[in-house]
């Protein structure tokens, strides 16, 4: 017999299901009076630092209907790259940033928009710079565990072929698929559950 | 949140073998749903790190009662009135101060409150069926809420979802994000569900069943379930590969 370590298993994830927006927005799903606003709509105000950037998509399934059910959530550092979280100990990012963004796909057309600003940044662990990015997460009903994936930008070429995640991919040809594309004064960033055009998904 | 030392050390690999599978037949939804690629792994980075957090301020006096916080005032939510409680912690057994939990849920009768919804079911006027709290700073949470019932749903011809309450929780990382159900002791019909029976172990399935708590119910009033989340463990950054030019 050896000491045992003793670690918890972490709880296990269910699917959000159809009616995640009850409980995450909402005043989205109809819900009115019991919060004031649902969490996560506004990401910046007048005083936020930064290039405003808009960032709109839908979610496709495996056969190219869009999810008009599922929650996305997006999550990225400020300006100059620094999150606003407890756990960011490089300095103080801009207070009139959350850098946390929630958004319900919508229930008629299926697409998300998020009005952000472009994040800085950020340092991957060996000191070398990753490129600008930014963390989705997805849950729908039919998703089991939430989907992981990053949003990078067709416009900051260089900065994307040095950046570290990136450049693990071994199948170059799918590395398009975490790239937004400038479309007018929005980025468009479409994420495919399956099919030739599948996302890469991450286990992070 | 102020008298706590933030830590900063990466998440514990999550073990995918204890979670459902992304594709799952049995349970109909996930066929055209689900990734068929490898996931792309590699360790956090400070993008998954790093979480938002939330302060106490963004709490109404009612968030955490789901009895009151949609009904006429005087009037309260029809159905078995429950305590539940519990406490988060991580893998390492650790409690997780200020996490956010939203939860919501079907009301006394297995409807819910949504334009989609089409269970034959009553509505109850007085049950919106969300709510949300955050955890004090060793890791507790409780709120009331009605015992929600069971409901149909079309998957097989005659598919019923157990009892349940869906949760979702922010720990201080973004990689603890997890959205989950809980389930009652008790109830039968967890264990003919395929989004339950989409969890491959069935010690996993176990970790989402709320223990009847006579501890802790008030009498005369409600009874408790007790509910422990336990999100991803963080690495001690003692020993961590150190940044360049630090
Ligand atoms: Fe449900």
């Amino acid at each position: 017999m050896v000491q045992q370590l003793g670690f918890l298993k972490e709880t296990p994830s269910q699917t959000a299901g159809p009616y995640v927006h009850i409980g995450c927005t909402p005043n989205f799903s109809g819900i009115a009076g019991v919060y004031e606003s649902d969490l996560g709509i506004a990401m910046v105000n007048d005083k936020t630092l930064g290039e405003r950037i808009t960032i709109r998509g839908r979610v496709f399934d495996g056969t190219g209907t869009p999810l008009r059910d599922a929650l996305l959530e997006i999550w990225q550092a400020d300006s100059n790259g620094l999150y606003n979280s407890p756990s960011e100990l490089r300095g103080a990012a801009d207070p009139n940033f959350t850098g946390w963004g929630r958004c319900p796909t919508d229930m008629e057309t299926g697409e998300f928009v998020f009005e952000t600003i472009r994040p800085g940044q950020v340092p991957y662990k060996d000191g070398r710079l990753m490129a600008p990015h930014v963390t989705v997460w997805i849950v729908a009903r039919g998703i089991n565990i939430g989907l992981q994936t990053r949003i990078y930008f067709d416009d900051q070429k260089a900065a994307n072929d040095q950046d570290p995640i990136l450049m693990r991919i071994e199948h170059k040809n799918r590395v398009n698929t975490l790239i937004a594309k400038r479309d007018g004064s929005a980025y468009l960033f479409d994420i495919h559950l399956q099919g030739d055009k599948e996302t890469i998904f991450f286990d992070v | 949140m102020s008298n706590i030392k933030p830590e900063t050390g990466a998440f514990f690999q999550r073990d995918r073998q204890w979670h459902p599978p992304a594709y799952a037949p049995d349970y109909k939804t996930s066929v055209v749903r689900s990734p068929q690629r490898a996931l792309l792994s590699f360790d956090n980075t400070l993008s998954e790190i790093t979480g938002p957090v939330f302060g106490h301020s963004i709490l109404g006096e009612l968030d955490n009662d789901l009895i009151h916080n949609f009904a006429k005032p005087g009037e309260s939510a029809i159905g078995q009135r429950i305590i539940v409680h519990g406490r988060v912690i991580d893998e390492r057994g650790k409690g997780v101060a200020g996490a956010l939990l939203e939860f919501w849920q079907a009301n006394a009768g297995g409807r819910y409150r949504h334009k989609r919804e089409g269970y034959v079911a009553a509505l109850d006027p007085n049950f919106g069926g969300c709510g949300r709290t955050i955890t004090d700073d060793e890791g507790y949470y409780r709120f009331r809420t009605v015992k929600p019932g069971a409901y149909p749903w079309p998957n097989g011809v005659n598919d019923w979802r157990p009892a349940h309450i869906h949760f979702s929780v922010f720990g201080h990382g973004f990689a603890q994000r997890l959205i989950t159900q809980m389930y009652f002791e008790g109830d039968p019909m967890i264990w003919n569900c395929p989004i339950v029976r989409s969890i491959p172990d069935k010690a996993a399935i176990e970790q989402l069943v709320a223990g009847l708590d006579m501890n802790n119910t008030i009498p005369m009033d409600a009874r408790a379930y007790k509910f422990d989340i336990v999100l991803r463990g963080r690495r001690s950054t003692l020993f961590e590969n150190r940044m360049e030019g630090n």
